[in-house]
């Protein structure tokens, strides 16, 4: 079959071919295998698989599919088993023989490596039924168990490509824009700007060259959505693209990609060599008088170039500096000319929007922010990953029913939404509805999805230091409120982390936040203060804590604790003396064993060896820290 | 692995500003640093100063003008890892390899790095090493990282 398309209609012959060649085969081996599942071993468990079907001549009647992410990155590397769709996870190599006996050539489920829910302990054999997916909405990410992101033909399987058919030829570009801004979709990168009003300003300016621009360069430390849909589907904001293209007038469009992530930056080149293949970009894309080709620009290292003026800098070869606005992109951007930017999500929901239909979407999600929203999941909780919701959906929905609660029974303390330019939302605030307007309204921010659940183990002054100093290095140093006033913060707490803060500090840091808020340049800045903020606003007590008693509540800053062997519990079996790298620790078998508090570096390597039935190692914090650096413990320890 | 000179990687790049950054990604993946005499190469290629080549390339973490060690030891930092302990991690490889972050080894085997995010948070605190992931990493972990990388080339 020839692959360049030529006319809409070759799309379903494609399809036909993939899905008759898929029913061909008794059942298909779905493999993640994203960067996660990578790290956790996917490669050498797919090459076992492929090992297996061929030693038992299976490769005709068993498919095998490798896909990007599943969502569910605590439980990599996983496969799940057509068309039935059993799910096994934490997979080894060792597990595959016993798979492709019970499971391939029979259809029986293997117990022990079928998915127990925490909450219930419950043992659950299907993907559907597993509560982590169940009270999803998986708009954006369902085809990510579908689609081979390396072949193109597994896309067009699922109808890719057929909203772009439509919009081309069935479309003007005025109804294209209409559809989206009907669609109430806003900006996924963070600030949540309507895209259909977006593309709009941009197709009216007055120029002849335009310019689109995916914006990859997925920043927020604690944020992988972005990744995993162009690691897992990088044809759906491909897609996307070419619609906003044939909408706005671009011919020509850049996806900035961070260069952390490098196997999105592969499967994105690869995708882009084989859309070109298929007649999907360059000229006359399927035998229209459409033209557009895409290019991908590699990050290399800056947080701020995630900022769109700052991004086209760097697009440009120059230093990511960020420009004052107006003139906008959609007026003035790439080399001058009129540019559209939006984040790899929101691209991704164009082609959803254009199949569907705007009266479709704008159903699902609430009055201000329609559609789904992907959150990365992770922190302490028990079910990390990506989960994909409908807007306004309840914090405390996607903690415990989706998340599965608090990681080893701990308590839930906060909640980080949206980066460094996002807040902490505490406890009281788990009913707040998931949209743009709540989350902002409690200090917070959407941002691009990044969801990291704190427990009481998790310090809020040390959480409000480490934005800073994230803030702080990565301020371009173009304007001086945001140069000097993040350095400021982030003195003041470290300061308090150490229990060295003042009474006052509270008051010049509030001031400080109000000063850098409103007088830097650009976003980073201007959101910078928020981590600082909404942790004073909602955890006033603990900084009181470190300023006044020089007590850390969640025993994390180091200067404020001590780490202690209580030795009515030490059983005396020499691990932590033998595991501690600077020789604190002395004792004898069976004895009680004793650190010195002089030479103790607080490096925690005696908790974390202590066997958890025996947790003779403590940690203090306060009058008793003083207490035991006193040695008013030290005559027990000895006795 | 030195197959390409500078100028071989030069010469395949189009004489506009916009190519600068692609050309300074092939030289520090070919070479594991910016060697500083490519600057004055990279300025002629593309008719533009060597301050600004200097410039961009300071600007931007992923490049540097140190040569590194035979291995690259990455920490993540990024805020998942940070809540699971990831500064403890970072403080224990400095120990083990009596170097600070952005130094090599005396004997040029091992270069300390940090990174802001991976986005494979799920499974942090994550190390990586010569771009093999490792997850779920502990202090007790950190030896058995190290030891294939310590005393091999």
């Amino acid at each position: 079959m020839k692959k360049k398309l030529t006319h809409p209609e070759q799309l379903e012959k494609w399809k036909k071919k993939v899905i008759s060649r898929r029913n061909a085969y008794d059942k298909v081996i779905v493999i993640s295998s994203g960067t996660c599942g990578q790290a956790r071993g996917s490669l050498p468990l797919i090459e076992a698989v492929k090992d297996e079907l061929q030693r038992r001549g299976l490769e005709e009647r068993i498919g095998i599919e490798i896909t990007g992410c599943h969502g569910f990155c605590e439980l990599e590397p996983n496969l799940i088993i057509y068309p039935r769709g059993i799910f096994y996870k934490n997979l080894g190599v060792e597990d595959v023989p016993k798979i492709i006996e019970n499971s391939i050539l029979k259809d029986k489920v293997i117990q022990s490596l079928i998915y127990e829910d925490p909450r219930s302990g419950r043992r659950i054999s299907l993907q559907k039924d597993i509560p982590f997916y169940r009270k999803q909405l998986r708009l954006l990410t369902e085809n990510n168990f579908r689609v081979d992101p390396t072949r193109i033909e597994t896309y067009i399987a699922v109808d890719g490509y057929q909203a772009l058919a439509k919009a081309i030829f069935d479309m003007t570009s005025e109804e294209v824009i209409r559809e989206i801004k009907a669609s109430g979709l806003r900006g996924r990168g963070g600030a949540g700007f309507p895209t259909g009003l977006k593309w709009e300003i941009c197709r009216n300016s007055n120029s002849e060259i335009k310019y689109i621009i995916c914006n990859a360069d997925e920043g927020d430390p604690g944020a992988y959505m972005d990744r995993s849909l162009l690691e897992g589907n990088p044809h759906s904001v491909i897609e996307g693209m070419i619609i906003g293209a044939y909408a706005i007038g671009a011919k020509e469009g850049f996806i900035y990609v961070r260069t952390e992530y490098p196997l999105a930056v592969k499967h994105v080149l690869k995708a882009l060599e084989d859309a070109r293949e298929y007649g999907l970009l360059g000229s006359n894309i399927l035998g229209s008088e459409f033209n557009f080709d895409l290019h991908v620009v590699e990050g290399a290292g800056a947080f701020v170039s995630g900022e769109e003026t700052s991004l086209m800098a760097s697009i440009e070869g120059r230093r990511a500096f960020p420009r004052q606005r107006p003139p906008f992109p959609a007026q003035e951007g790439l080399w001058g000319k009129p540019t559209n930017i939006n984040n790899v999500e929101t691209w991704a929901n164009v082609p959803l929007i254009i199949n569907r239909g705007a009266e479709w979407y704008s159903q699902i999600g609430t009055k201000g922010s329609k559609g789904t929203k992907i959150f990365s999941l992770v922190g302490k909780i028990n079910n990390t990953g990506l989960v994909e919701v409908p807007m306004g959906i309840k914090l405390r929905e996607i903690i415990y029913d989706i998340g599965g609660g608090i990681k080893d029974k701990k308590r839930f303390k906060a909640i980080q939404t949206g980066g460094p330019s996002g807040g902490c939302i505490p406890a009281e605030k788990l009913d707040l509805p998931v949209d743009y307007d709540s989350l902002s309204e409690a200090g917070s921010i959407m941002g691009s999805g990044g969801m990291i659940v704190m427990d009481e183990e998790t310090c809020m002054v040390n959480v409000a230091l480490y934005f800073l100093q994230f803030t702080q290095d990565e301020s371009c140093g173009k304007c001086v409120p945001c140069r000097m006033g993040t350095k400021q913060m982030a003195e003041i707490l470290a300061k308090i982390t150490r229990g060295e803060g003042e009474e006052e500090d509270l008051g010049i840091l509030e001031d400080l936040a109000k000063t850098v808020k409103s007088a830097s340049l650009c976003g980073l800045g201007q959101t910078a203060p928020n981590p600082v903020l909404t942790t004073l606003r909602y955890f006033r007590k603990e900084y009181e804590a470190h300023i006044r008693e020089k007590a850390c509540p969640a025993l994390q800053c180091k200067e404020l604790i001590v780490y202690y062997i209580l030795p009515e519990k030490c059983v005396g079996c020499l691990l932590c003396l033998k595991n501690c790298p600077v020789n604190a620790i002395s004792g004898e078998r069976k004895k009680p064993h004793f650190i010195d508090q002089e030479i103790c570096i607080k490096c925690g390597s005696c908790l974390e060896v202590c066997p958890p039935k025996v947790a003779a190692v403590k940690k203090f914090t306060g009058r008793k820290k003083e207490k035991i650096i006193k040695g008013a413990y030290r005559g027990r320890a000895k006795s | 692995m030195r197959a390409e000179t500078i100028e071989e990687i030069i010469k395949d790049f189009r004489r506009e500003q916009r190519e600068l950054i692609h050309i300074l990604h092939r030289i520090q993946s070919n070479y594991g640093y910016i060697p500083s005499e490519s600057i004055k190469k990279i300025a002629n290629h593309l008719k533009i100063t060597e301050s600004e080549i200097f410039g961009v390339l300071t600007f931007y973490k992923a490049f540097n003008l140190k040569e590194r060690g035979n291995h690259l030891v990455t920490v993540c930092l990024g805020t998942a890892c940070h809540v699971r302990g990831a500064m403890q991690i970072v403080e224990e490889m400095k120990r083990k390899l009596k170097i600070e972050v952005g130094e090599t080894t005396p004997d040029k085997k091992i270069t300390l790095e940090t990174v802001n995010c991976l986005g494979c948070c799920a499974i942090g605190p994550v190390v990586v090493v010569d771009g093999r992931y490792h997850s779920h990493v502990s202090l007790k972990k950190i030896d058995a990282i190290l030891k294939n990388y310590r005393h091999s080339e």
